[in-house]
């Protein structure tokens, strides 16, 4: 059968012509003055090179008409069945917005008083995908480039395709990013599958075998920690690492036996991130060892009346210790003894304490004064202690009040004063709780302390906190700064503030008169980013109206995460 | 929103942007927060609204979506601006955000009356009466006809020695000799006032440098620019209709000529190409009654959307005035008739054989014809080692290659994601080259989807 392309397919050989189109192009080729076209093709009579374009143009046209269809290739199987409900028609609508926003470069400078639509794609696709909508199919290619793209994407966007997008990427190299480590990935075996899931587990890739262990303990961890001790002897010390640090999810008292084996690993950081794993379990045998450590070292001072804490550091770090994942070298700048102390009593259970020190709650060892300039020591090991055990009354005594000033120094609160570990620590809060500390602590002091915090704070922001920051950039204004300065805290309102609050802040988008000594200009640019704040939030209240149609008011799905914001740390 | 409008997709109003930048900041200007005072949509064919800008006074936007036609009161030159765009992107996206029952303020009204004013000016006179200018002196016309045939025939003679000097010395040196040569040709071509033969000049040069079995093609492209000279040369021998086909395939400019043809016409597809000076759109019709194909073409300087487009995946009851030519589909727009509805499926298709039946026969009128518009019915999208796909009949062995022109890499992926493995209905153009899908419909799946 001729293929309709067999025209590409003409041997341009000079010696082997044997039709008589080949004998036309052989001689069109070398020339007529070479080659004299056969006449039994062209008639004769005429100039050769005429004669050669009219038999041409002849056979040309000839074999144009007479086209002959190709034979049809291997069909590819077809996509599985998506059976989520289609997406209602102003959602499609809306997502071909937000995907054209995003092939289109952005233009850096001012940002103007629309909305940025790249930004809002996260939530959107986060708020489809708990509606349980399936992806329009022409959207799909569009859907896998901005995965492509951005990586903080993928996981949404994998799960929002669906099948189809899995089947689509298995035919398009540019997408093999999504056939590794996607939700129910079809490249990965289930985890009943023994056979299969040992084979890959042997030769798979690097990411194939995390993206495994991950599936596989979600559904089975017995299985996977199975599968993980038949190799464990033989994998590289930095994968040993990473497999391990997959333990973190779902992490319980049943890992125990396998994390005290890799107390003795051969590589250090092996050993260390097992101690930290067994440390945030406090009944372990080893939280228990280290708890008996660190209270040797901390007691109630018997001399003094007994209302001060004393500390007596460990004077040396035995191969126990070492053993127990303490690092016996203190990074330059630090005292070895304090440093040892910090390892015990960032991995000791918090519950040691209220009986070492007398009874008392929490809140009352936090307030207790510390013998020697000990207190910030201390406090801090109990911050990572908090942190690790995720232990929320705790946390709440250590963050102290919101009031508090941020800029910390001795004396000035009885907790922590890194805002780093204060978003920590708020992590472990209930949400309510985080809200009611963050909102009264921007009330306190203002915005620019309180970007770290608000990325810990539940999307869409609840009441308090929203109210906080709104006040908080008002001030701002009024004060006479520019709007650039807080463009970071006004990048997450616009994402997390709740829709509802729009009606409040239109008040803001006039162009208030320019107070003296005021940043000139600044009343107009101030104006132009609460507009763009309104109609953003405007936009996402549409956008989720339009995903969880009539009769599912937005409002009552509050406190719920939509897509962490990107600029949360 | 008044149910008897009908308003665009997103797509369909991005289509419109004359550039990338245009629809980024169009979509950008597609929420609510700039806009006040709008209003329209809906039955009354028009949308207007206040866009605030860097500057204090508000830009009036007002758009004519039966048109589509745009004004603004911003200085862009782009056209339409990104106000208008963005317009038509709040009406798509936001059912709130337009006051479908807002009297036209008059600011608005004022344009759109004189819009209405015009629109029945032509409504009333025949299509060639309607022809801006005076009427020309018959004799005068008939002098300048002659004396630009004349310089196309001493174009034709004089290409026609070059091609024959080609053939004598070899295609081989053709690709040393380079571009260069065929430039110049052109530009010839050019100065004898045949822009057809110049088009194709041009193409030729392209030829050596284009992959494996240039000289076949090369070859095929000559016989035939030969054939055409050589035609227009003995056009007087020729039956009517093979003879206007030979004029405009020359380049001598057609005139809608013929009859108006009413119908609800479907619109399949537009698409863009430039030459750098020219955009040329490409919009592809057919008629549900008459189940006749048509194409206009709708042009506009660089940098300028071509003035006319027309939202793709609807349908409009319009008049098109048919240009001469045998074979030919090209078309001009004429009167429309209401606002666009939806379509009710694609037009009847066949398997591929059909496909191909319909070329060659179209080859019978203008054997100068690279495509036909077709509809496939039930076919799939299937891949081919080294990237090639092909439109394969779901119940046969019988598939058509895609042209590897022309053919967006979305557009592409979208099929296949269409398809998803399954046979589906795809409109495009069938011709020596391949087939180059332009639209599809899925089963499962309402809507007209372009691949543009």
């Amino acid at each position: 059968m001729t293929s309709t392309t067999s025209t590409n397919a003409t041997s341009t050989s000079t010696n082997d012509a044997t039709t008589p189109w080949e004998k036309l192009v052989v001689s069109a080729l070398l020339g007529t003055d070479r080659r004299t076209p056969p006449t039994d093709l062209t008639g004769g009579g005429k100039d050769a090179p005429v004669a050669l374009l009219d038999a041409a143009a002849l056979h040309t046209v000839r074999r144009r008409a007479g086209l002959l269809p190709a034979r049809a290739g291997h069909r590819p199987e077809a996509a599985p069945h998506d059976g989520r409900r289609p997406l209602p028609e102003a959602a499609g609508r809306r997502l071909a917005l937000l995907l054209a926003d995003r092939s289109a470069p952005s233009g850096g400078g001012r940002r103007g008083a629309a909305p940025d639509l790249g930004e809002l794609l996260p939530q959107w696709l986060a708020a489809a995908n708990q509606q349980g909508y399936r992806a329009p199919a022409a959207a799909l290619p569009a859907l896998l480039d901005a995965a492509r793209a951005r990586t903080d994407l993928r996981p949404q966007t994998l799960m929002f395709t669906g099948p189809r997008g899995l089947w689509l990427a298995g035919l398009n190299p540019e997408w093999k990013f999504a056939l590794r480590g996607a939700p129910g990935s079809s490249a990965l075996p289930r985890a009943r599958d023994a056979e299969a899931v040992g084979r890959l587990w042997e030769e798979g890739l690097f990411a194939e075998r995390i993206a495994l262990l991950s599936a596989v303990r979600a559904e089975d961890p017995e299985t996977a920690r199975a599968l993980l001790a038949t190799t464990w002897g033989t994998e590289r010390a930095e994968d040993r690492l990473m497999f391990l640090d997959s333990l973190r999810t779902g992490l319980s008292a049943a890992d125990e036996p396998f994390l005290e084996q890799a107390l003795s690993d051969r590589s250090r950081n092996v050993r260390s991130t097992a101690a930290e794993l067994l440390s945030a379990l406090p009944g372990s045998a080893f939280a228990q060892r280290m708890a008996a450590r660190a209270a040797t070292c901390v007691s109630m001072d018997r001399t003094g009346g007994g209302q001060v804490v004393v500390v007596e550091a460990p004077h040396e770090c035995d191969t126990d210790m070492q053993r127990d994942g303490v690092l016996p070298a203190p990074p330059t700048g630090r005292g070895e003894r304090s440093w040892w102390l910090g390892q015990l009593v960032e991995a000791a259970p918090l519950g040691t304490w209220p009986a070492r020190l007398g009874g008392r709650t929490p809140e009352e060892i936090v307030a207790l004064p510390v013998l020697d300039e000990w207190a910030d020591e201390l406090h801090a090991a109990w911050c990572r202690a908090a942190v690790r055990q995720r232990d929320a009354r705790w946390s709440a005594a250590l963050l102290g009040p919101p009031s508090a000033s941020p800029a910390g120094g001795p004396g000035t609160g009885p907790g922590t004063s890194s805002l780093a570990e204060r978003a920590q620590l708020l992590a472990t809060l209930p949400a309510a709780e985080r809200s009611a500390w963050i909102a009264s602590f921007i009330s306190a002091h203002g915005l620019s302390e309180a970007f770290q915090l608000l990325g810990v704070c539940a999307v869409p922001w609840a009441e308090p906190v929203g109210r906080a920051v709104v006040d908080a950039l008002d001030i701002a204004r009024d004060a006479g700064s520019y709007p650039w300065s807080f463009s970071g805290v006004m990048g997450l309102a616009e994402r997390c503030l709740d829709p509802a609050e729009a009606a409040r802040l239109e008040l803001l988008t006039a162009t208030p008169d320019e107070p003296e000594g005021a940043s000139p200009g600044a009343g107009g640019y101030w104006s132009e980013a609460f507009q763009r704040l309104v109609s953003t939030l405007r936009l996402r209240a549409a956008m989720l109206a339009e995903l969880t149609g009539p009769g599912t008011p937005y409002g009552e799905r509050r406190g719920e995460p939509l897509g962490a914001p990107s600029g949360a740390p | 929103m008044d149910e008897t409008g009908v308003r665009p997709t997103a797509e369909q109003v991005l289509a419109l942007a004359p550039d990338a930048a245009s629809r980024k900041a169009g979509t950008k200007l597609g929420t609510a927060g700039p806009w006040s005072d709008t209003g329209g949509g809906g039955a009354e064919g028009a949308v207007w609204g206040l866009c605030a800008g860097s500057g204090g006074k508000p830009y009036r936007t007002v758009v004519d979506i039966t048109g589509p036609a745009y004004t603004c009161s911003c200085p862009s030159r782009k056209f339409p601006c990104k106000h208008a765009l963005g317009l038509l992107l709040l009406l798509a996206s936001d059912e709130q955000a337009v006051d479908g029952t807002a009297p036209a303020p008059g600011w608005a009204e004022e344009w759109l009356a004189k819009r209405r004013e015009r629109a029945g000016e032509r409504g009333t006179g025949s299509p060639a009466e309607a022809a801006p200018g005076k009427p020309a002196d018959p004799e005068a016309v008939l002098r300048r006809a002659e004396r630009r045939a004349a310089r196309i025939t001493a174009g034709a003679t004089e290409l026609e020695q070059r091609l024959t000097d080609l053939l004598r010395g070899g295609l081989a040196a053709a690709e040393q000799s380079g571009y260069g040569l065929w430039e110049e040709t052109a530009a010839r071509m050019v100065d004898a006032q045949a822009p057809g033969l110049a088009g194709r000049v041009r193409e030729l040069g392209a030829i050596p440098g284009s992959g494996p079995g240039w000289p076949v093609r090369l070859l095929e492209e000559s016989a035939l620019l030969h054939l055409l000279s050589t035609a227009w040369l003995g056009r007087d021998r020729l039956p009517e209709p093979l003879a206007a086909t030979v004029r405009t395939r020359v380049g001598l400019p057609s005139a809608a000529g013929s009859a108006p043809v009413r119908d609800h016409w479907l619109v399949l597809a537009q698409s863009d190409s430039s030459d750098g000076k020219l955009i040329t759109r490409r919009i592809r019709l057919y008629g549900r009654d008459s189940g006749r194909s048509a194409l206009v073409l709708s042009f506009g300087a660089a940098g300028r959307s071509p003035q006319l487009g027309l939202p793709v995946g609807l349908m409009i009851e319009a008049e098109i005035l048919p240009h001469p030519g045998a074979g030919q589909l090209r078309a001009d727009w004429g009167r429309q008739f209401g606002p666009p509805g939806p379509i009710e499926g694609p037009p009847p298709g066949g398997s591929t054989g059909a496909a191909i039946e319909a070329y060659g026969s179209a080859l019978r009128a203008d054997p100068w014809l690279d495509s036909v518009p077709v509809t496939l019915r039930q076919v799939v999208p299937v891949q081919r080692g080294g990237g090639g796909w092909q439109l394969a009949d779901a119940d046969g062995e019988s598939a058509l290659p895609l042209a590897s022109t022309g053919l967006s890499r979305s557009g592409l992926w979208k099929l296949a994601a269409l398809s998803g493995g399954g046979p589906l209905t795809v409109f495009g153009e069938f011709g020596h080259r391949g087939f180059q899908p332009l639209a599809a419909w899925a089963e499962d799946l309402a809507g007209t989807v372009p691949l543009t």
